[in-house]
């Protein structure tokens, strides 16, 4: 029976497609050379390739760390490579000088980037292996100010800002994965929302790995002034490959004072076969800076694919008043392995966080919830909420939770809520007796379970997040 | 044992629903069905009661198609066709309904999604046009009134937090949202007060018509004060050991199960 069941959660990956094009790639290795080389290609100032380089020296007297739930054979990081671009790249001035095959590669992932496809109401920046390859409604978005383009660009254009900010919530030195891509990262999105402006549209980044051999190490720094919104979102997807592929992106988030960044993620990197064969391995750092009072930022990520993800999108609570969230799908299915939550750093006044983690286990997926919330000394009238709730499909996978609390605080209230549930034969027999098939009855008890995460999702995400579940469920998030 | 002598009860005249023959099943390798023989026609309500464990779940189960059984023997036609051939999904969307003694929860899902999903996918297996969220809720609304419920209930979670008398209620509102031709009420009265046994009766009563059936699987008499059964069977270790009328379940009120054990032969 749980056989059936797991067969309908274990969908093709459908994503997992090459596109046939000539790239220009560093080979493989890492040294201050090719560090000196990436910087070079991306045209940098010389204050950005020092950062580089100290991060580089940090990074080489690190261990890699292995204190979470997941187990893989080591990495050889000699034997990837730290750059690919699609070649002959110039200087774009308009998206008709992109190659026709990457409009194409994102159209079939649903990404349309030519002005008369382009999805109403997102701006997108499409990144390529390591570069940018396009970002669409600039030009709407400039006249209020906003800039949202590629990082590599936000450096030579707007090397203030980003100097200011890159490095100050995750610092260069942080762990050992934000280390490495301090020193390596080729490309991600810039956005800077200025004092007291709504951006009126989504933005959104999509990442693409194409080439083999390559890891992805991309660099995101959202910046919210006094009083602004922003809603980001990320998508990002893999071919199929045998070997291991590496992705250490970095996304860093400045609210400041009544300011407010939503920030959502798709993570559908290849997960690998069914016997556990390639796949991507994903370490994330992904941290937001509530530094003005009453600002808040809120994470939403629904994480479907990778062989390996870790991650911890977390919340520094700064300002006084401020609010951090979290909310979280993750699901394992296959050999999959995550070790994923987050963390909530409470430093300012009445700040409050809400954790709500939904984990999903099929196959012989593992499924780990890892959150810390601190509450720091003069953190007074603290709250967190945090709700960890987990679902087993079949009975060779595995749900862990870890949650850490660290309360310094008397006037703190803290509450906390874990389940796990198995999805029963006899919930799917009730639906089918009353006439639904097998398939919309899994669909639905697993969209059921993930509602309270979906629908903090905006629109368009939300029925993407439902399809990639195997879902078609009108109706019911919201 | 012979065969109930089904010619002497009051004959409706209706077409036959469900006719079964012989039927022994099974659950986890322990046999609990040990040759049922039933027909039911339309326009009929037969109640099926016995003694705990004489099989009266395990035949509803069946019928519905539940995976944990397993018939080992025998037959059952639905409106001709072999019921035991069809998947659970494929019997509901043909009409056949089963209330269930133990509703399960459905954590996120509203009632109001849950039962046009149900109401839509019958309707996709006859041929109709699917109901959209608007036109669904004029014909909810109405069977919500029947049940004595407010709109509240549709956007509550499915039997999530329900008491057991209101997760029986529901299994009675789906049952007339979706007006299935065979009902198989699998001890819906139990776990009720006296109201809403009232309810839940006078729902099923007014649901009768000449094209459709009921089949009441309980313990007790009192649901069938307000529910006139055509035919009352006794079922016993897995088989049905005397039909009758109405006064059958009276004189089981009476008399409890045991004269009824003493008098079937060993098999």
């Amino acid at each position: 029976m749980s056989s059936g069941i797991e067969a309908q959660v274990l969908q093709p990956y459908k994503y997992g497609f090459v596109t046939d094009i000539e790239s220009d790639v560093v080979p493989p290795g890492l040294s201050e050379d090719v560090i000196r080389l990436i910087s070079a290609k991306k045209g940098e100032p010389e204050w950005m390739l020092e950062w580089r380089l100290k991060a580089y020296r940090n990074w080489l007297k690190m261990p890699e760390p292995h204190w979470s739930n997941v187990t893989y054979g080591p990495i050889d990081y000699q034997a990837i490579s730290y750059y690919a671009a699609p070649k002959q790249r110039p200087t774009l001035d308009s998206l008709d000088q992109v190659d026709p095959k990457l409009i194409e590669t994102f159209e079939k992932l649903g990404i349309p980037i030519e002005e008369r496809k382009r999805l109403a109401g997102v701006a997108v920046d499409a990144v390529f292996d390591s570069v940018s390859v396009a970002t669409t409604f600039r030009e709407t978005l400039a006249r209020q100010g906003i800039i949202f383009c590629a990082i590599s660009e936000a450096i030579r254009e707007h090397p203030d800002l980003v100097r200011k900010y890159l490095g100050s919530v995750v610092p260069h030195n942080d762990n050992f994965f934000a280390a490495l891509n301090s020193a390596v990262f080729t490309d991600g999105s810039f956005a800077y929302i200025p004092k007291g402006v709504r951006c009126p549209l989504e933005l959104s980044t999509y990442f693409r790995i194409n080439a083999s051999s390559t890891g992805q190490f991309e660099r995101t720094l959202i910046v919210a002034e006094e009083g602004s919104y922003v809603s980001y979102l990320e998508g990002c997807s893999a071919p199929v490959r045998d070997e291991n592929q590496l992705h250490a992106a970095v996304v860093e988030l400045v609210a400041l004072d009544d300011a407010t960044i939503k920030y959502s993620t798709i993570q559908n990197w290849y997960p690998g076969d069914e016997a556990g064969r390639g796949g991507i391995y994903n370490f994330v750092t992904k941290r937001g800076a509530c530094r003005g009072k009453n600002s808040k930022i809120s994470w939403t990520q629904v994480e479907t694919g990778s062989a390996i993800t870790w991650k911890y999108p977390g919340c520094i609570l700064q300002g006084d008043n401020s609010i951090g969230e979290f909310y979280s799908v993750a699901v394992t299915n296959q050999r999959q392995q995550a070790d994923t939550g987050t963390k909530m750093i409470h430093m300012g006044k009445n700040t409050r966080s809400t954790i709500v983690s939904k984990g999903i286990s099929a196959g012989r997926g593992q499924n780990t919830y890892r959150g810390l919330v601190k509450i720091l000394k003069g953190a007074e009238h603290a709250r967190n909420y945090s709700q960890c709730d987990s679902m087993l499909i079949g009975d060779r996978c595995g749900a862990h939770t870890f949650p850490y609390i660290d309360v310094r605080n008397s006037t703190a209230i803290m509450e906390h809520e874990a389940s796990t549930s198995k999805i029963g034969e006899d919930q799917i027999f009730y639906a089918k007796q009353r006439g639904l098939s097998a398939e919309d009855a899994v669909s639905m008890i697993v969209n059921g379970f993930c509602k309270e995460v979906f629908k903090e999702l905006p629109m368009e995400f939300a029925v993407e997040a439902q399809r990639l579940l195997g879902i078609s469920l009108e109706g019911s998030v919201g | 044992m012979g065969k109930v002598k089904r010619e002497t009860l009051k004959d409706s005249g209706g077409k036959v629903l469900l006719e079964i023959r012989d039927l022994h099943a099974t659950v986890e390798g322990q046999e609990i069905l040990r040759g049922i023989d039933l027909s039911v026609r339309a326009g009929e309500v037969h109640a099926i009661m016995g003694p705990n464990g004489s099989g009266k779940s395990t035949l509803a189960q069946v019928l519905a198609g539940h995976p944990a059984y397993t018939v080992t023997k025998g037959s059952a036609s639905y409106q001709g066709k072999d019921l035991l051939a069809m998947t659970p999904e494929d019997r509901a969307r043909e009409g056949v309904f089963l209330a269930f003694q133990y509703p399960v929860a459905i954590r996120g899902i509203t009632n109001a999604y849950f039962l046009r999903s149900a109401v839509n996918a019958i309707r996709k297996h006859r041929g109709e046009e699917q109901l959209g969220p608007v036109e669904f809720m004029d014909a909810l609304e109405e069977k919500l009134k029947v049940i004595g419920w407010d709109d509240s209930y549709l956007n509550r979670p499915v039997n999530e937090g329900f008491s057991g008398g209101e997760k029986k209620r529901n299994e009675i509102l789906q049952l007339a949202v979706l007006e299935p031709r065979l009902a198989i009420l699998d001890e819906t009265d139990s776990g009720l007060d006296i109201d809403a046994l009232k309810t839940v009766a006078q729902t099923v009563e007014k649901l009768r018509r000449p094209d459709n059936a009921t089949v009441i699987v309980t313990h007790y008499y009192r649901i069938l004060t307000h529910i006139q059964p055509d035919v009352v069977h006794v079922l016993s270790a897995g088989r049905i050991v005397k039909s009758g009328g109405k006064e059958l379940a009276l004189e089981l009120e009476e008399k409890g199960y045991d004269w009824i054990r003493e008098a079937v032969p060993v098999a």
